[in-house]
């Protein structure tokens, strides 16, 4: 405890034994230190205990989902998605290898933003949780009873996936949307052509059949930068709302450029209209360059299919299909409350929060209140839209989150604080700061129409001081507030793995007793797969030499292979034989250039080895499985090329296992 | 044979049918790396795992010990048992049928013999496990150290806790051996009352 913090305890402690009062440190770096034993109760799980949600922040360019248990902030687990993940081999077995195609190639990396559970009927189901890659346009999803992505689509005709991949309440559609305007098709066109040749796009992609992703739809639209999104329900069911900026559809210094209009606009995108106008026969297959990579059920190796045409829809070609609503300056979050009358704009540089009624607009639109047109799709005004205005709410409001109870709780980037106001008064009604500069915050269940509410968690841009330094990179900052009372109350503070953006969190219970503890054996159906010692063999096809191994406490069959020369390419295919749950097995080759695996009970993995030089090469577990773990190694015997050693292998001659029979 | 014994047979013969399908006996084994536990269930023709892979993984970890598999093809009884038992239900039918006092104390004899034995065996089969050990492959090699699970009760093994105990099919049995054991002291009673 530092010198200075312990003079304010001190000074806190005496004030409140003075006048009894409670001291509140308004701005400074500590909670209110007014029962700060009892906010240590709150967030404590007592050892063995389990947390009350499961919280998935998105690690930004870490590329990752990383999972935290609410409220105590312990660290579950961390998922790879679009990077690869040396500590599991994610992305670098020959099973998971294809998760990472995309029509420029093998991209092992992206910039994952925001997270999206899907839902039933407005509510968390705990399903899935998707998640965009903004960098390559891309959308995944993550398998809840396995935690691990099971799908990704790229998206064609896209550049920054931004306003994505936020999920309709019955999870018909995720979106995407273009942060960078690009030409579509994309081509050699000169910059300075931006406002000529430069298009976003909004797509609807069928998300509620694992495996089966697909592009429903994509409206090409003016060349804005779209920016986040929410979908509508109650009377706003059917729509989806996008905030845009840039509508000056600037190309260069955009921090000044397409920061000039006072006020830029939230899309109202009428999904069900554009479904009946594809029907219709007014949408068009363009020709499109994209990936789809899934992982079937059972063979446990993705697959990675190219396709080559997405039906486009033109706003104008669909009358009704979209709609813009002016909205102060360059707003972030659109974010609809839980009965879906509002829509709330976080304008990143406006002095109020705009609210939009979903009724008012539906009114405005029959009654064809237009202020104008852009590229065929109607402008509403914005005072027939608007239900009211935040008032001196503070300073970068950004994105809106609600607790069910009738408040709104806005996150404050610039003067670093959630302001909690009133829907329907528009009053602010209590402010915390948060430490420091919080972009996204989270209520659990808060995008939905029946949030979970008690806590919010501000997930902060920049941290400085708040733990024990650590060089010039800190990690990134989440704060969690409980949110039951009438105040905002700071419980517990915890660094986070990469750049959170968003998060989803739900209550354990969706989720926890789903989980697959293990892949059944018998239901393995990997090409390579040995479900016995006795399956287990080498063989070699030309150049590439394939070893079938089992790993069981504590061997690997064969541990002794011969015969591998210099030029061969290995492949392990090593299937984990145990069927009980947390007995993983590792396994690493000296001098292999990519990674090791980690192979779960029941499943199949490979790893790719192309020895350079003759010698003998260990093999061994990475895994601590058990009390002879250290045992749990063996040997590869490479030849020159050209050498006539006989390929062998032998098999284990241990004591019997359930393996060997 | 009084109405009321003969009523009672028939209830034994009942509870020793359900031995078709409920376990006769539970071992459960606990370690501080298996909360959940791992167990085994005997049955009259069968050994199972309390869950699916429990009796592959209680397998796994004998092989550190040099304990041979659990493998119920390899136990000729669980073949017998079954016949054994319709042998048992079918002298119970006919004892509860003809009313004859001579052949329920003769069925209650053959009764309590076939229980024991059956007893004594499931403990031979224990100890069988226990001590006939792999000492030469064994990994872990303890002197003196035996493995038999307890017939009734529990017992440290190792870092496991093994505890033993009748399961619904096994108290069945005890209860019916009871009902017998009452059925043929009505009966003896209500003969000597006819004597006197």
């Amino acid at each position: 405890m530092s010198l200075s913090t312990r003079s304010r305890l001190v000074l806190g402690a005496g004030i409140v034994a003075l006048g009894g009062l409670t001291y509140s440190c308004g701005g400074s770096r500590s909670a209110s230190l007014a029962g700060t034993g009892d906010n240590a109760q709150r967030v404590y799980v007592a050892p063995g205990e389990y947390d009350e949600l499961y919280a998935f922040l998105s690690g930004g360019f870490s590329g990752q989902v990383v999972v935290y248990g609410l409220p105590s902030g312990r660290l579950l687990k961390t998922v790879p998605v679009f990077s690869q993940h040396a500590e599991n081999g994610w992305g670098y077995s020959e099973e998971t290898k294809p998760m990472l195609e995309t029509s420029y190639g093998f991209i092992p990396w992206d910039d994952l933003h925001h997270t999206a559970l899907s839902q039933t009927k407005g509510e968390d189901d705990g399903r899935w949780l998707f998640v965009n890659g903004n960098n390559t346009p891309r959308v995944a999803r993550v398998d809840l009873t396995l935690f691990e992505t099971s799908e990704i689509l790229e998206i064609p005709h896209a550049s920054g996936n931004h306003a994505s991949p936020f999920v309709t309440p019955s999870t018909e559609y995720i979106v995407s949307s273009t942060r960078f305007s690009i030409p579509v098709p994309n081509r050699d066109v000169p910059i300075a052509d931006y406002k000529k040749a430069f298009k976003g796009q909004i797509s609807f992609i069928t998300a509620d059949q694992p495996g089966k992703m697909d592009i429903a739809f994509q409206l090409i639209v003016p060349g804005f930068n779209y920016d986040l999104a929410r979908a509508g329900k109650g009377p706003s069911a059917g729509w989806m709302f996008f905030t845009s900026y840039n509508s000056e559809q600037a190309n260069t210094m955009l921090e000044v450029n397409a920061s000039q209009a006072d006020k830029d606009y939230i899309a109202a995108v009428d999904y069900k209209a554009a479904e009946a106008c594809m029907k219709a026969g007014k949408g068009k297959r363009a020709p499109a360059d994209y990936r789809h990579n899934y992982m079937p059920p059972g063979s446990g190796t993705a697959i990675s299919e190219r396709k080559t045409s997405v039906l486009q829809i033109l706003p104008a070609d669909c009358p009704g299909v979209m709609y813009f609503l002016p909205t102060p300056k360059s707003p972030h979050g659109a974010d609809v409350d839980p009965t879906g009358e509002f829509v709330v704009a976080g304008g990143k540089l406006a002095t109020v929060i705009p609210v939009h009624s979903t009724i008012k607009m539906l009114k405005a639109i029959k009654d064809k209140e237009f202020e104008g047109e852009l590229e065929g799709i109607p402008v509403l005004k914005y005072a027939s839209t608007l239900a009211g205005e935040v008032q001196e709410p503070g300073l970068g409001p950004l994105h809106t989150e609600f607790d069910g109870k009738g408040y709104a709780y806005t996150s404050m980037f610039i003067s670093s604080e959630i302001v909690k106001w009133k829907l329907g008064t528009w009053e602010v009604v209590d402010r915390a700061p948060t430490f420091y500069s919080v972009g996204h915050l989270m209520i659990p269940g808060g995008g939905t129409s029946k949030p979970y509410g008690k806590y919010a968690l501000a997930m902060n841009k920049i941290t400085k001081d708040r733990y024990l330094p650590t060089g010039p990179e800190l990690a990134h900052s989440a704060q969690l507030y409980d949110i039951s009372g009438e105040k905002m109350r700071l419980l517990l503070d915890f660094p986070t793995s990469g750049e959170p953006h968003y998060a989803n969190a739900i209550a354990a219970d969706l989720i926890k007793d789903k989980q697959v503890k293990f892949f059944r054996l018998a239901e393995n159906q990997h090409p390579q797969v040995s479900r016995s010692e006795r399956e287990t063999g080498i063989e070699r096809r030309g150049k590439t030499v394939h070893v079938r191994m089992t790993a069981i406490r504590s061997h690997f069959s064969p541990d002794n292979i011969e015969g591998v020369m210099v030029g061969d390419t290995v492949l392990f295919h090593v299937t984990n034989l145990e069927q009980d749950w947390d007995i993983p097995h590792g396994f690493a080759v000296l001098g292999a250039t990519n990674a090791e695996l980690l192979v779960m009970p029941g499943e199949t993995r490979t790893l790719k080895w192309v020895p350079m030089k003759a010698g003998v090469y260990p093999i061994y577990c990475t895994d601590f499985c058990s009390a002879l773990h250290q045992e749990m190694s063996g040997y590869v015997r490479v030849s020159p090329a050209g050498s006539t050693v006989a390929l062998t292998s032998n098999s284990s001659k241990g004591p019997s296992g359930p393996g060997q029979e | 044979m009084t109405s009321r014994a003969r009523w009672l047979v028939a209830a034994a013969v009942v509870l020793l049918a359900s031995a078709y399908v409920l376990p006769l006996w539970r071992v459960d084994l606990i370690a501080p790396q298996y909360p959940e536990g791992l167990g085994m269930l005997i049955r009259i023709n069968g050994v199972e795992g309390l869950k699916e892979y429990d009796l592959q993984s209680i397998n796994g970890l004998n092989h550190y010990i040099g304990m041979k598999a659990i493998e119920p093809d390899a136990i000729p009884e669980l073949k017998w048992m079954p016949w054994i038992l319709a042998g048992l239900v079918a002298g119970g039918i006919a004892a509860a049928t003809m009313g004859r006092r001579g052949m329920l104390n003769a069925w209650a004899v053959v009764l309590v013999v076939v229980l024991s034995v059956g007893l004594w065996d499931y403990a031979r089969w224990g100890y069988d496990y226990g001590h006939d050990i792999d000492r030469e492959h064994a990994i872990i090699k303890i002197p003196g150290m035996t493995y038999s699970p307890p017939v009734l009760g529990r017992k440290k093994l190792l870092n496991f806790t093994a505890t033993s105990w009748p399961a619904s099919g096994g108290i069945a049995m005890a209860v019916a051996a009871a009902l017998v054991a009452a059925a043929v002291a009505d009966s003896a009673l209500a003969q000597r009352r006819k004597r006197t």
